[in-house]
């Protein structure tokens, strides 16, 4: 009866579609095209980078890290595996897969990692772990848990960036008032208000910083329209320059500045371009920095588990200043950040980090 | 059913994804070569990634364990002739339902009383959901593929809501843990499995899919939806209520979905998170077309589906993951075009010989 039935011609046609598919399937599987990846091998610097959830492509702090491992693949030779996971379930899935490998060093971008490289790092001791702000759990009492040897965890001294660039936004906007936009109420993000309002305070002891945030939840990152908000009501009460520690719902603030012809700062990368001319600097984190340095600690042997911190004088943080800015920000006043800058380098000045 | 008219049926239903397969292997191929990497090497690494080792394995396991009961709530409606497109916000409301009821229950409930607790709210609070397309559907017509649309946004954004501002653990988008009716890993039993989210909720959905074959094939309601699905007119006639077959292949189906939001909530986190179906609720769709609405099929596609899934991320370092995408479009297209075509290559065939072949 088989045979009956599949020896129908237009039977005969499926099979062979089929089999002429897989025959040059099977084909194509000899082909090995030039500059194709090799096998991985046991030699040389391994590092696997796992990207949050914006994956490539979000101008900030993927790229940024995107970037530093890049140039340790050029300048260090190491060989650097990118992830980019996704949704939630497979960002554990991500980190594991290069630990499985034994990878030299795997790195997990963003806090939201916190918890799986925890985990892992203690699962796989002979794996090297980095977590790009890291969010070091702390005892009841408020002392800092210790990390496993082998994870690092890379914080960066926002206080020291948003300090300069809270002095700037006292010296240029021409008002005893300052505005502060923060994202989601949480530590993070306070150190940046706290930074940003000792900045202002050290160069003008009678300003006053008005300082708001978007919401509790992480949605408050993701809000323009209540950036917006917040920012035009600010504006209309005589503050000139607004600062935003916000994610995307900072994109309302360089709006609402757009709209009362005033100014605001942006913050971890470059953000010009959201609203050229109304954007007085960008306040930006060196991710790529942080990824390079840790990738350099493995390959001299130098990695250490434990907090690293990456402040203006490590180049970890800073601000903008380029053809784009030039003209909003007087001489007088770059030489005043730059005195500032060195100040806090030498530890003349110390920033807070709380409020 | 002749043998031989029975083989045809089983042929009409697995060439096509087989073809669907062979297009996808080599659009795969081109794909890869495109990107200037090796075929054979990234096949390899697919491969190797999920079920080459036990982890992976376990994480395919895990992927096909929603993905099976996302394709049920599908097939389910489907053979009522209903295309219930909300499973993803169904998926989304059975999870929330098990994880409150998880917290509800005093800590130290035995599991064998919490967890089919957890697992009937899961599958009620599903079935809540697409009742209510299937009631509106038979008392005033509506569309049901309007209504669980927009039923997916109404209930998502609830849920978004409700977790945001009632129910997170502060600086989070999740529940707090559940204090009963965590369901145990694949790994407590067998080590090799460590660290993959596989869990015993994989049982439950391989008993659903009995069940819905069973229920489907064996029983007089099945019997019943499945008429209504090919032909409601026809069976209106026959004595067959359509409005109530509706509601109640709607109850099953919404039921079917809510029992895949388990996997995460039970099996996996202990907590409900937003956005945890991620997709899973609408690949449903795709799993049910390839595995042409049939449980064992749908089983057997969910699993293909998931390894896409879980191989995307294991040769992510070699092409986009984007790939997987594109593949997983392939075969879905791929099954469109070939199941009319194949039926219609049989069709022309069979009349002459099979049809009248003797009964063996």
């Amino acid at each position: 009866m088989r045979a009956l039935v599949l020896s129908y011609r237009p039977m005969r046609t499926v099979l062979a579609a089929i089999g002429a598919l897989l025959a040059v399937h099977g084909a194509l599987l000899f082909v090995h095209p030039d500059g194709a990846t090799p096998d991985a091998t046991t030699e040389g610097l391994d590092v696997g980078i796992v990207f949050d959830v914006g994956g490539r492509g979000d101008k900030s702090f993927n790229d940024g890290a995107w970037l530093g491992g890049e140039r340790a693949a050029k300048a260090l030779g190491a060989r650097v595996r990118y992830i980019e996971p996704g949704e939630g379930s497979d960002r554990e899935a991500g980190l594991r897969l290069l630990a499985a490998e034994e990878f030299d060093l795997v790195i997990g971008v963003g806090f939201i990692f916190t918890d799986d490289v925890n985990t892992l790092a203690r699962e796989y001791p002979g794996v090297r772990f980095a977590d790009v702000d890291y969010a070091v759990a702390t005892d009841s009492t408020g002392a800092p848990l210790p990390l496993p040897p082998n994870l690092t965890a890379l914080k960066f001294r926002e206080e020291q960036g948003a300090f300069l660039v809270g002095a700037l936004a006292a010296l240029t906007g021409g008002s005893k008032k300052v505005g502060f936009i923060g994202g989601m109420d949480i530590p993070l993000i306070h150190k940046f208000e706290a930074g940003y309002k000792a900045g202002v305070r050290h160069v003008c002891a009678d300003c006053t910083v008005i300082a708001q945030y978007a919401g509790v939840t992480p949605e408050a990152f993701r809000n323009p329209g209540k950036g917006k908000e917040l920012s035009l009501s600010q504006y209309q009460q005589g503050v000139r320059v607004i600062f935003h520690a916000a994610g995307s719902t900072g994109l309302g603030v360089f709006e609402a500045a757009r709209a009362s012809n005033a100014l605001a700062i942006g913050v971890d990368a470059d953000q010009y371009d959201e609203a050229p001319g109304y954007v007085l600097t960008s306040m930006v984190k060196g991710i790529d920095q942080a990824v390079f340095d840790a990738i350099k600690s493995v390959k001299d042997g130098t990695f250490q588990g434990g907090v690293r911190q990456f402040g203006l004088a490590e180049k970890g943080v800073g601000y903008v200043y380029d053809a784009n800015n030039r003209s909003l920000i007087p001489d007088s006043v770059r030489t005043r950040l730059l005195a500032l800058e060195a100040d806090i380098i030498a530890g003349r000045i110390v920033v807070p980090s709380t409020r | 059913m002749s043998r031989g008219m029975q083989r045809e049926a089983v042929l009409a239903a697995v060439l096509p994804p087989l073809v669907a397969l062979a297009v996808a292997l080599v659009v795969g191929d081109l794909l890869i070569l495109a990107f200037g990497q090796a075929p054979a090497t990234v096949f390899g690494m697919l491969l190797q990634g999920t079920w080459g080792n036990a982890y992976g394995f376990g994480q395919v396991l895990y992927k096909a364990t929603t993905l099976t009961c996302t394709g049920l709530a599908f097939a389910m409606a489907g053979r009522a002739g209903l295309f219930n497109v909300g499973a993803e916000s169904q998926l989304a409301l059975g999870g929330l339902a098990a994880a409150l009821v998880g917290l509800a229950l005093p800590a130290g409930t035995p599991p064998l009383a919490a967890v089919p607790v957890c697992v009937a709210a899961a599958m009620g609070a599903g079935a809540a959901a697409g009742g209510v397309a299937g009631w509106l559907r038979a008392r005033f017509g509506a569309s049901e593929v309007i209504v669980t649309i927009m039923l997916n946004f109404i209930t998502l954004a609830a849920l978004n809501w409700l977790v945001a501002t009632r129910l997170h653990v502060p600086e989070s988008l999740h529940t707090p843990e559940i204090r009963a009716g965590a369901v145990a890993r694949l790994s407590d039993t067998w080590p090799a499995f460590h660290g993959s989210a596989a869990n015993f909720m994989l049982i439950g959905a391989l008993a659903l899919a009995v069940a819905a074959w069973w229920f489907l094939f064996r029983t007089r309601g099945g019997y019943e939806l499945r008429a209504v699905g090919l032909q409601p007119d026809a069976a209106e006639f026959g004595g067959i209520r359509a409005g109530r077959v509706w509601i109640l292949a709607m109850l099953l189906s919404g039921a079917c979905a809510g029992l895949g939001g388990t996997n995460y909530v039970l099996g996996y986190k202990h907590y409900y998170e937003d956005g945890f179906a991620a997709g899973a609720g609408f690949l449903g769709i795709a799993v049910a077309l390839v595995g042409r609405n049939h449980p064992f099929g749908i089983v057997i596609s969910a699993l293909l589906f998931a390894t896409l899934s879980q191989g995307g991320l294991a040769v992510n370092a070699l092409v986009p993951k984007q790939i997987v995408d594109i593949l997983q479009a392939v075969v879905i297209i791929s099954v469109a075009v070939a199941v009319p075509e194949v039926r219609q290559l049989l069709r022309n065939a069979v009349p002459a010989r099979a049809r009248s072949a003797t009964p063996a």
